[in-house]
C-alpha cells in the first residue's frame, strides 16, 4: 500500500463525541472502555475495528474488544502486538509513535489495510493499541480525537484493573441498592475477611492508604471489634451486639449485629453481616423514658392541679358549675351537688318516700338550670357573653325554696370558640331576708313616725288650749281687774256724796242738831268710812294683783315713820284705853325702801292688834339686823291669840279666824293678805308667833335697801 | 284781775257730771265764802272758763262730751285760762289717773271720796299760792 495519505477532514460531529465522552466516564472497566470506543469507530467509519491490550496473565496480550474481526484475526493482532520487532510492538518501545499503515504489518491480519493507533498517557509507552480498518495514510480526526480523549481513561482502567484482584463482583445494580442501604452491609468470608462493604460499612470499617492516623486507628479497633463478634457466633443467623467507634467523631456506638451464612453459586461459602445502629435507639428509648417520666410528672402536676381547683373550688360557698357548650354538666363543686347532684344511694328501705321527692327536687333545679343556660347557648346567643337571672331553686334535702342569683359566662377559647359556661350561684336568702328586715323597720320606723306626729300634733293642739286659755284667764283677770276698778269708782261716787252731806250736816252747814241727830249721824259717817275702807282694800288687791301696785322707792328714817303711825292711830289708841309703847334700837339705819307700803304695814298691822285686844297693851318695836341686812318691825299684842292651825289661814284673802256672819269681830278680812303682799313686793315678809289666850306678835321684815324687781 | 270791790270772793268753777256731788261742794263752797259756777261736762267747762274766767277750777276727770284730761289741755293751752289752777277730781285710785292728770296739767289732784272740808282747804291753798305767785 501506499503511503498513508491524510484523509479528507471528516465532518465534526460534536453530539457523537459528547456520547462517548459521557459513555467512557462511565465505565469502570478497561474492556468496558475498549469496547465503547471500538464500537464508536466501527459505527462511524463502517470499517472493522479492535483494541489489543494486555490480558490477564502477564506477558500475553488479548483483544480487549474488537468489531468485524474474526477470533483468528483477533488473536494474530493481540500476537503481532507482542512480537518483538514487529511493526506493531514498536508502539511498545517507540514512546511518541502516532500511526502504523497496516500495509506495514507483516502477514495481514485486515485485509485491505489498517491503521494502528497507541493508546496511552501522553508521552509514556501504550498501554492499549487501537486498530481501525482504513487505508493509510492519513489518519481521519475521529480516530486522532478517539485516540487523545480514550488512551488515557483507558491507560488509567488497565492500571486499575491490573492492581485489583480479580473477585466476585455482585452485580453493579444490585451493588448500588446495597450501597443505598443506611445500615452497614458487609460481606465476608467464613473467616471475617472482608469481601464487600457498602458506603456505610466502608465509613466505619476500610481505610483508604491515604487515611488520617486517627482514622486508621478506629478502623483497625472496629475491624478487630467485628471480627471477634463474628467469630463468637458461628455461622448460623445470629443476633448480637458490637460497640463500634466512630471513626470521624471518637464517639461510642452501638450496633446489633445480624450475620446470615450464604453460599456462593460457585462454591464457598460467604457470610452477610447487616449491622443496626443502636445507638440511635438508645438514645431514642432513653429520651422516650425521658418523655415519659415528663409525661408523668405533668399529669401528676396537672392532677393536683385539678384536685387543688376541686378543692378551691369547693371551698366557695356559692354553688359553682362548668358546663360544656352544649350545657352538659362537666363538673361542679360541692355546694353546687347538694343542689344539682343525684343523692348518693342512702340504701335504708324506709327512706324510699324522702328519696322519691329529693330526686324530683333534683330535677326541678337541674330543669330550671337548664332553661336558665339556654339563654346562652346555641347559634341565636352567640352574640351574648354572659347571663343573669334569678332563679328559686328548691333545697333537695328539706325542700325548703332556695332565692338565687345565677351569673353564667361563656368560657372562650384561643380562638374565640366556646369551650364552656361558668355558672356561678349566690344565695339570695339573705339578702331577701334584710331586704325584708329593712323594709319592717321602716314601717315600724314611719308608724312610730307617724304616732310622733299624732302626738307632737296633739300636744300642739294641747298647747294651743292652753295658750288660749291662759289668754283667757288673763283676759278674764283683766277683766275682773277692770270690773273691780270700776266697781271701785262706781261705789265712791256715791260714798262720795253720803260721806260729804254728813260732814257737812256735822258741821252745821244746815244749822244746829240736836245730840241724837247728831249721834246717829256720826254712825252714819263711820259706817261710810268703814264702807269706804272696805272698797280701797279691795282696790289696793286688784292693783297688786293687776301689777298696777308700783313701787315708789326712797331714803326714810324708820323713827319718823312710826311717830306718823303714832299719830294717825291716836284717835283710835285713845278709844281703845290700851297701852301702846314703842321701842326703837339704838343706831337703827336709815332705809332705802317704799315708805307708803312699809306705813300703810304697820298702820295695818297696829290696826288689828288693837282690835283684837282688849287689855293690857300694844308693843311695837324696830330694829335691825346687821347680819341679815333686814329690818325688823314688830307689832305684839295681849290679844286673843291665833291658833297655829289658824295661822296660815288668816294671810289668805277674806279670811279671818272666825269668818262665819255671827263672828264677834268686824274688817273686811282683807288687811293681812294685802300686807303680806306688800311685803313680798318690798322684797320682804310678815311673820307671826301667836298661841290662843297669849297674844300674837306680827313681825315685818324687810331689806334696809329693796332692789327693784 | 277779777277781784272788783264788788266781787271780792273769789270764783270757783266746779265741773263735775254727778249732780250731787257738783251740788254738795257748790254749796259748802258758797257756805265757805266762795262764789261757784257749774260745768257738766268738758265743753261747758271750757265755755264757762273762757267766759267767766274763775279763781280756782276743780275739774272731774270723767266727764261726758269732753273729758277731764282734755278739758284741762286746752285750758292750759289757752293765755286766756292758762293761769287759773285747775284741782283734778277723780273716782279713780289707779295709777295711771294721777300721772294723765298730771301731764295735762292739773295743778293738784284729789281723790274722791273727798269730804268738803278738805276739798275747800285745798282750793285756799290754791289761791294762796297764785297770790303768792302772783306777788312776786
Amino acid at each position: 500500500m501506499a503511503s498513508p495519505a491524510p484523509l479528507p477532514p471528516a465532518e465534526a460531529d460534536p453530539g457523537a463525541r459528547l456520547v462517548l465522552a459521557e459513555h467512557l466516564l462511565a465505565c469502570e472497566s478497561a474492556v468496558a472502555c475498549a469496547r465503547a470506543v471500538v464500537d464508536w469507530l466501527a459505527r462511524r467509519h463502517g470499517a472493522p475495528a479492535a483494541c489489543v491490550g494486555p490480558g490477564e496473565v502477564a506477558g500475553a496480550s488479548v483483544c480487549l474488544a474488537s468489531e468485524g474481526l474474526t477470533g483468528a484475526q483477533q488473536a494474530a493482532l493481540a500476537r503481532a502486538w507482542d512480537a518483538p520487532g514487529s511493526p506493531l510492538a514498536t508502539f511498545r518501545t517507540r514512546p511518541g509513535a502516532r500511526w502504523l499503515a497496516a500495509d506495514a504489518l507483516e502477514g495481514a491480519a485486515m485485509p485491505g489495510g489498517f491503521l494502528a493507533v497507541p493508546l496511552g498517557r501522553p508521552g509514556a509507552t501504550a498501554a492499549a493499541l487501537l486498530m481501525v480498518g482504513l487505508p493509510g495514510p492519513a489518519v481521519p480526526e475521529d480516530v486522532a480525537w478517539v485516540a487523545s480523549s480514550a488512551g488515557p481513561h483507558l491507560a488509567r482502567q488497565l492500571a486499575s484493573d491490573a492492581r485489583a484482584p480479580r473477585r466476585p463482583e455482585p452485580d453493579r445494580l444490585l451493588r448500588r441498592v446495597i450501597n443505598a442501604v443506611s445500615d452497614p452491609v458487609l460481606l465476608t468470608d467464613t473467616d471475617g475477611t472482608l469481601l464487600f462493604a457498602n458506603a456505610r460499612a466502608e465509613g466505619l470499617l476500610v481505610a483508604g492508604p491515604d487515611a488520617s492516623p486517627g482514622r486508621m486507628r478506629a478502623v483497625e479497633l472496629n475491624q478487630r471489634l467485628f471480627r471477634e463478634t463474628l467469630a463468637q457466633g458461628g455461622t448460623s443467623v445470629h443476633r448480637r451486639e458490637v460497640p463500634l467507634v466512630d471513626p470521624l467523631e471518637g464517639m461510642d456506638l452501638l450496633f446489633e449485629l445480624v450475620t446470615t451464612p450464604v453460599l456462593a453459586p460457585d462454591g464457598p461459602s460467604v457470610v452477610v453481616s447487616v449491622l443496626r445502629n443502636l445507638t440511635d435507639l438508645g438514645r431514642a428509648t432513653q429520651a422516650l423514658g425521658e418523655s415519659y417520666r415528663q409525661l408523668r410528672a405533668t399529669e401528676r402536676e396537672a392532677r393536683s392541679e385539678r384536685h387543688r381547683l376541686d378543692r378551691v373550688l369547693d371551698s366557695v360557698a356559692d354553688p359553682i358549675i362548668l358546663t360544656d357548650p352544649a350545657g352538659g354538666m362537666v363538673m361542679m363543686n360541692d355546694p353546687a351537688e347538694r343542689l344539682f347532684a343525684w343523692p348518693q344511694a342512702q340504701g335504708a328501705a324506709g327512706e324510699g318516700a324522702a328519696d322519691e321527692s329529693t330526686l324530683r327536687r333534683v330535677r326541678t333545679n337541674i330543669a330550671l338550670f337548664a332553661s336558665f343556660l339556654a339563654n346562652l347557648l346555641g347559634p341565636v346567643n352567640a352574640g351574648v357573653s354572659r347571663w343573669k337571672s334569678q332563679l328559686t331553686l328548691d333545697d333537695p334535702a328539706t325542700g325548703s325554696p332556695v332565692p338565687m342569683e345565677a351569673m353564667a359566662n361563656k368560657v372562650l377559647g384561643d380562638g374565640g370558640e366556646l369551650t364552656g359556661i361558668v355558672t356561678v350561684f349566690h344565695d339570695r336568702t339573705e339578702v331577701l331576708e334584710r331586704a325584708r328586715l329593712l323594709e319592717r323597720v321602716k314601717e315600724v320606723s314611719s308608724e312610730l313616725e307617724a304616732r310622733v306626729q299624732s302626738a307632737t300634733a296633739e300636744l300642739a293642739e294641747q298647747n294651743e288650749k292652753l295658750r288660749r286659755q291662759a289668754i283667757q284667764l288673763e283676759q278674764a283677770s283683766a277683766a275682773k281687774s277692770q270690773f273691780l276698778a270700776n266697781m271701785s269708782h262706781e261705789f265712791r261716787t256715791p260714798l262720795n256724796a253720803i260721806l260729804g252731806y254728813t260732814n257737812m250736816l256735822l258741821q252745821g252747814v244746815s244749822g244746829e242738831m240736836t245730840p241724837p241727830q247728831r249721834r246717829n249721824l256720826t254712825r252714819i259717817d263711820s259706817n261710810g268710812r268703814h264702807l269706804l275702807e272696805v272698797i280701797n282694800e279691795i282696790l289696793d288687791i286688784t292693783r297688786i294683783e293687776a301689777g298696777r301696785m308700783p313701787l315708789h322707792l326712797s331714803d326714810f328714817g324708820i323713827p319718823e315713820l312710826l311717830q306718823e303711825v303714832m299719830a294717825e292711830m291716836d284717835p283710835i289708841i285713845a278709844r281703845s284705853k290700851l297701852t301702846v309703847e314703842t321701842r326703837l334700837d339704838e343706831g337703827l339705819p336709815g332705809v332705802w325702801s317704799d315708805r307708803q307700803k312699809v306705813k300703810q304695814i304697820v298702820l295695818n298691822l297696829l290696826s288689828n292688834a288693837l282690835k283684837f285686844t282688849h287689855e293690857g297693851g300694844v308693843h311695837i318695836a324696830a330694829e335691825y339686823q346687821n347680819a341679815t341686812g333686814t329690818v325688823a318691825i314688830s307689832v305684839k299684842d295681849t290679844g286673843i291669840g291665833i291658833d297655829v292651825s289658824n295661822q296660815e289661814k288668816i294671810f289668805e284673802d277674806f279670811q279671818q279666824v272666825d269668818s262665819s256672819p255671827t263672828r264677834a269681830y268686824g274688817g273686811t278680812g282683807l288687811g293681812l293678805s294685802i300686807c303680806r303682799r306688800l311685803a313680798a313686793m318690798l322684797g320682804g315678809r310678815v311673820s307671826l308667833q301667836s298661841a290662843p289666850g297669849q297674844g300674837s306678835t306680827f313681825t315685818l321684815h324687810f331689806p334696809r335697801r329693796a332692789r327693784r324687781t | 284781775m277779777t277781784n272788783s270791790p264788788e266781787k271780792q270772793k273769789p270764783l270757783v268753777l266746779v265741773v263735775d257730771d254727778y249732780q250731787d256731788a257738783r251740788e254738795m261742794y257748790a254749796e259748802y263752797l258758797e257756805f265757805s265764802g266762795f262764789r261757784v259756777a257749774e260745768a257738766k261736762n268738758g265743753q261747758e267747762a271750757l265755755d264757762k272758763a273762757f267766759e267767766l274766767v274763775p279763781d280756782v277750777i276743780l275739774m272731774d276727770l270723767s266727764l261726758p262730751v269732753m273729758d277731764g284730761w282734755e278739758a284741762t289741755r286746752r285750758l292750759k293751752g289757752d293765755a286766756r285760762t292758762k293761769g287759773i289752777p285747775v284741782v283734778a277730781l277723780t273716782g279713780h285710785a289707779l295709777k295711771g289717773h294721777t300721772d294723765d292728770a298730771n301731764e295735762a296739767g292739773c295743778d293738784a289732784y284729789v281723790t274722791k271720796p273727798c269730804l268738803p272740808d278738805a276739798l275747800v282747804d285745798q282750793v285756799k291753798k290754791m289761791i294762796a299760792r297764785r297770790d303768792a305767785a302772783a306777788a312776786r
